[in-house]
């Protein structure tokens, strides 16, 4: 039988404003445990919440990145469980009245465009961090990120493949970094996701029983998490088992999906209306003000870049992966560089040179002009493409501008062609074999000449120049 | 000459402001007047004897100075359990936060402490003011000051009964169903709950949320409005407390009633309310009358319903509330859970009394799956149709009058075998916080059997003006010889 | 709805984390019944369209500015927890079932 998956995702991410969520606790991740703690998020007898109105901001702009309708009235509600890393053994969330409600995000999908249903996104307190690490059979709790607020982004069951959760994610995040409302730091927490993997016949409209894959460290994690889940499910049905409904873990060692917690019965989490907190009214003017304000979002500033300076898709999706890379190549490419050679060059020589040093492009000694200068002493012939390799990796340990490089270290172009002809006939005449290769129309062999050529001229000699010279002294 | 401890906060203040007294010597003598009758009374749970001489001591340097004085200086006041201060300890009356010390002072502590007002210490209340007789206290058993074989009400019966015994020249207290009102008849003096929203609830420990109400306690209607001054306003703490104005409540007492409309809600004086609370109430209507006042008949045709909705919504919100209290952060934790189930379990079965557990399980029963609507979401249509009784009502008067309680103080171990009946001696006091309006309750005279009775006035939301005055007015002119409790 | 078994008082006692002894558990099962049949006296109202009322007051939209405030001094906020080691509040171990920091 032919199966089809159907995956939903569930990510949590950490929105990035100064003080927590209820109270004016610092949202540092940095700080040594329990000391970005306060009586109200230490849920200390006594204290009440008030919302952070930034918090709500943030969550509108992203609700409105997602395409979603932002709820006019909505209100926070408290979901009950008992767990160490709640500080009031209540969570304070959205049940009902969530603040962004069904949109979509858009992804590619074999080269065409998928979207994928967002059923909603609510605001939340997160919860503490509980160390396991201890010993003593005790387990310790930091309560710095209890309050971090979070906003939780909620999909429609139309994900199909491990490769479009992973395009999804990709997009996400994207998307949230853009608008600038959240790091989407895997690696500290700040974007957490969740998948919901079931399998079922193709051609059939009935969902099968999910298992829920949590705690991966990665979006490649996830995507290796829900391969292999697909896989397993496939397996399990064909052998003729069930899926089991139940939490998994990812083990990315072995590569493998493990049972983490069964489903018992269905949580009973008894929520009701927050009475400490006052509903959330958020009217037309307040949301076109948010509107307003978004920046151009990825989606666009890709179709921007391929129309107006003739990216092909990929480059167009490289160079916009990051706000910061694609403000820097705009930059470059307003001022008058080629924009196809800004784009090779960021995505070649520089990128390397960055991944090397471990560094973000806008913090590296190359700024958008340096690039620029470069690409124009190339296009005027004042250096060759592969003289200004050195020239990046000089500018890059330095920071000086590519002209003063080439004139301190004597890299000019050899253009005159007085002076080549004469190289070329001195070489020619040095290797009188080859020439005879050519002649007898042996072609390849003109990229022996060209390299004894600009060997002799530690590379400085205009690759078009010479060409010409040299087919015109060997009368091809 | 009356010992200070005898007199208002008022005249203490006004005493203190004209150095006619130092705010230690009112301090003395109301320390004395705890050490010689606490005993008996055992309104007080804990006394901050140094830190409240210091603190008069710093008020009396204030005056000596010529500095402007708060409008409670040097006035001694006692606290409710459950108001969180850096002083001593905040226990709630509950095993489960013995010795708790919170690091901070609730919202009006902080009021009272920049009022120049003394802090004497804190006094007994029902576990998490769960309770109408202050039997619930793990702490210790308070006694009525006009009969030590009765209960002095609840939850606040501390606070009730330290300013009847005149141990405290006020008191603070929380009224979420009664507790200042009922408490404050039974005790034979004033008890303010104002309207929800008026007074920051921030470091009042919750019982449940939506109902909770900070007040006062006091001798006469005056020191009322005069705490109330102080109290009130806006807190950014508390999303709940309202961006209003704060008036001079104490402007507000006139002496008369003149064009002010008094109802009467018919649903409360029927042949169920007992024949002597019924003449107590007759009474003050004619010295209301008297004073100018017009009366008439209202219906609040769904008060029968109120403590039903009260005791849906109010365990619902004191099962989330009390859920904190898990032996992690603070309070108790049993020393012998080795799980984390064992902790949970352990620490609050040990932790909580009977009344406060069969309260989380009522609440947590009323949220559980599948009975949301037909429990918590019902009360909270009929808690609208409550409050609509209420505005219609208030379209024909300014203030309703009721009984504060069906019944003068009982004895102890009258209604603790039966949980219902101690919830319906709530009966008239339970709507007010349903429908967030403000009520007091006076002193109205003095049962055959000596025990005080007290009179109701509710008044339109932030009206609380309109009901101290009416209060004022009848306490002025009704000529009662309350007396004081014969204690000593 | 009115009556209430053992079973419906274990199953919230499990919600609430409350361990309760058969002796309570028979007396709740009692004393929740009655209450809950005096609450039954809500059916008698037709509420069908009445809002319900969620806040005592009709106020909307109060927020803080996000602003950072001075958090408590650690040793501070330690000095009232039954268990801790100067860094981390202490628990028993928690067996990670993966349930936590579910948010
Ligand atoms: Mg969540
Ligand atoms: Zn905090």
């Amino acid at each position: 039988m032919q199966y089809e998956a159907v995956i939903g995702m569930e990510v949590h991410v950490e929105i990035n404003t100064k003080s927590k969520i209820f109270c004016g606790c610092s949202t540092n991740f940095h700080a040594p445990p329990n000391t970005n703690v306060c009586p109200i998020c230490l849920g200390m007898p006594g204290v009440m919440p008030v919302l952070n109105r930034e918090m709500v901001n943030k969550s509108i702009a992203a609700g409105l990145a997602l395409n979603c309708t932002i709820s006019r009235w909505s209100k926070m509600d408290r979901k009950n469980y008992f767990y160490p890393d709640q500080s009031k053994n209540y969570q304070i969330s959205q049940y009902d009245l969530p603040l962004c409600l069904g949109g979509w995000l858009e992804i590619e999908v074999n080269g065409g465009p998928k979207r994928i249903g967002i059923t909603r996104a609510h605001m939340e307190e997160d919860t503490a961090r509980n160390v396991h690490t201890l010993g003593g059979g005790r387990s310790g709790v930091d309560f710095n990120r209890c309050g971090m607020p979070l906003l939780e982004i909620v999909t429609e069951p139309d994900i199909r493949s491990a490769d479009e959760a992973y395009a999804y994610l990709t997009e996400l995040k994207q998307i949230l970094q853009y608008l600038d409302v959240s790091d989407c730091n895997m690696e500290e927490g700040s974007l957490r996701a969740e998948a919901n993997i079931s399998v079922r016949p193709v051609g059939t409209t009935s969902f099968g029983t999910k298992t829920e894959v949590k705690n991966v460290a990665s979006f490649s994690g996830v995507q290796k998490a829900i391969e292999f889940e697909i896989k397993r499910q496939i397996k399990t049905l064909n052998e003729g088992g069930a899926v089991m409904q139940e939490t998994r873990g990812w083990d990315a060692d072995r590569g493998i999906t493990f049972t983490q917690r069964q489903k018992e019965s269905a949580h009973d989490y008894r929520y009701f209306p927050e009475p400490d907190l006052v509903p959330i009214v958020v009217d037309a003017a307040w949301e076109q003000g948010v509107a307003e304000s978004l920046p151009e979002l990825p989606q666009a500033r890709r179709a921007r870049f391929a129309k107006d300076y003739g990216l092909s898709a990929y480059d167009a999706q490289v160079i916009t992966a990051s706000q910061d890379y694609a403000d820097y190549f705009e930059t470059v490419a307003r001022s008058g560089a080629d924009p196809k050679q800004a784009a090779n060059w960021m995505m070649g020589d520089l990128q390397a040179l960055l991944v090397d040093a471990k560094q973000e492009i806008q913090d590296g000694l190359i700024t958008p002009s340096h690039l620029s200068n470069m690409l124009k002493l190339i296009e005027d012939g004042t250096i060759s493409g592969k003289i200004a390799k050195d020239v990046l990796a000089d500018m890059f340990a330095s920071g000086k501008q590519p002209e003063a490089i080439v004139r301190e270290k004597g890299l000019l172009q050899i253009s005159d062609s007085a002076a080549l002809e004469g190289i070329v006939r001195r070489i020619l005449a040095d290797n009188p074999k080859q020439t005879a290769e050519f002649r007898a129309g042996k072609e390849q062999v003109l990229g022996f000449f060209v390299g004894q050529i600009m060997k002799a001229t530690q590379g400085k000699a205009n690759p078009k120049l010479v060409n010409d010279i040299l087919r015109r002294e060997l009368g091809a | 000459m009356t010992a200070w401890h005898q007199k208002t906060a008022h005249e203490i203040r006004d005493a203190v402001a004209k150095r006619e007294v130092s705010a230690t010597e009112i301090t003395r003598s109301y320390l004395e007047r705890i050490e010689t009758v606490d005993d008996k009374v055992q309104a007080y749970t804990q006394v901050w004897r140094s830190e409240a001489l210091a603190q008069a001591e710093a008020v009396d340097r204030k005056a000596a100075s010529g500095q402007a004085l708060g409008p409670l200086a040097g006035v001694p006041v006692s606290l409710k359990e459950l108001l969180c201060t850096r002083e001593g300890e905040t226990t709630c009356a509950s095993k489960i936060l013995k010795g708790f010390k919170s690091p901070y002072d609730a919202h009006v502590v902080q009021n009272l402490k920049a009022a120049d007002a003394v802090l004497l210490g804190k006094v007994n209340m029902d576990e998490f003011a769960m309770g109408s007789s202050t039997e619930n206290s793990s702490i210790q058993r308070t006694c009525n000051p006009w009969n030590l074989n009765c209960v002095p009400g609840g939850s606040s019966g501390g606070s009730a009964a330290s300013v009847a015994s005149d141990c405290a020249a006020l008191s603070l207290g929380s009224d979420t169903g009664g507790s200042i009102r009922q408490p404050a008849a039974l005790c034979g003096c004033v008890g303010l709950k104002p309207t929800y929203g008026r007074v920051s609830r921030f470091g009042l420990v919750a019982f449940a949320s939506s109902l909770d109400q900070i007040g006062p306690f006091s001798k006469d209607v005056r020191d009322a409005a005069l705490a109330l001054n102080v109290i009130s306003g806006r807190d950014p703490l508390d999303a709940t407390s309202a961006n209003l104005p704060v008036p001079d409540y104490t402007a507000a007492l006139t002496g008369d009633m003149k064009g002010l409309t008094v109802g009467m809600p018919i649903e409360y004086f029927t042949e169920d309310l007992n024949a002597e609370m019924r003449g107590l109430i007759q009474n003050a209507v004619e010295v209301m009358k008297a004073q100018g006042a017009k009366v008439v008949d209202i219906s609040l045709p769904h008060s029968k319903y109120s403590v039903a909705v009260y005791y849906i919504i109010a365990t619902a919100e004191a099962s989330a509330n009390l859920a904190r209290f898990d032996g992690v952060r603070y309070g108790f934790r049993h020393p012998g859970a080795q799980t984390l189930q064992e902790m949970y379990h352990l620490t609050k079965t040990e932790g909580f009394g009977t009344e406060v557990k069969r309260r989380i399980m009522l609440g947590t029963y009323v949220l559980s799956s599948g009975y949301y609507d037909a429990y918590y979401l019902k009360a909270q249509k009929v808690r609208t149709l409550i409050k609509q009784d209420f505005d219609r009502a208030f379209e024909q008067c300014d203030v309703i009058i009721t009984p504060t309680s069906p019944t003068a103080a009982f004895e102890f171990g009258a209604k603790t075998t039966n949980p219902l009946e101690m919830y319906l001696s709530d009966v008239y006091t339970i709507s007010t916080n349903l429908a967030a309006i403000p009520g007091i309750s006076v002193p109205c005279g003095l049962t055959a059997a000596g025990l005080p009775a007290g009179l109701q006035i509710l008044g339109r939301v932030f009206e609380e003006a309109a009901i101290l005055r009416a209060a004022h007015a009848y306490e002025q002119h009704h000529g009662l010889a309350m007396g004081k409790p014969a204690l000593a | 709805m009115s009556t209430i078994s053992k079973k419906d008082v274990d199953y919230v006692a499990g919600l609430a984390q409350l361990h309760l002894s058969d002796a309570e558990t028979n007396r709740l099962v009692e004393e929740m019944g009655t209450i809950l049949e005096y609450i039954e006296q809500l059916n008698e109202l037709d509420t069908s369209g009445v809002e319900p009322m969620m806040h005592a007051l009709e106020v909307t939209n109060i927020f803080r500015e996000d602003e950072v405030t001075p958090s408590l001094d650690r040793d501070a906020a330690l000095a009232v927890a039954p268990l801790h080691d100067g860094e981390y509040y202490l628990v028993p171990k928690i067996l990670d079932n993966g349930d936590g920091g579910s948010a």
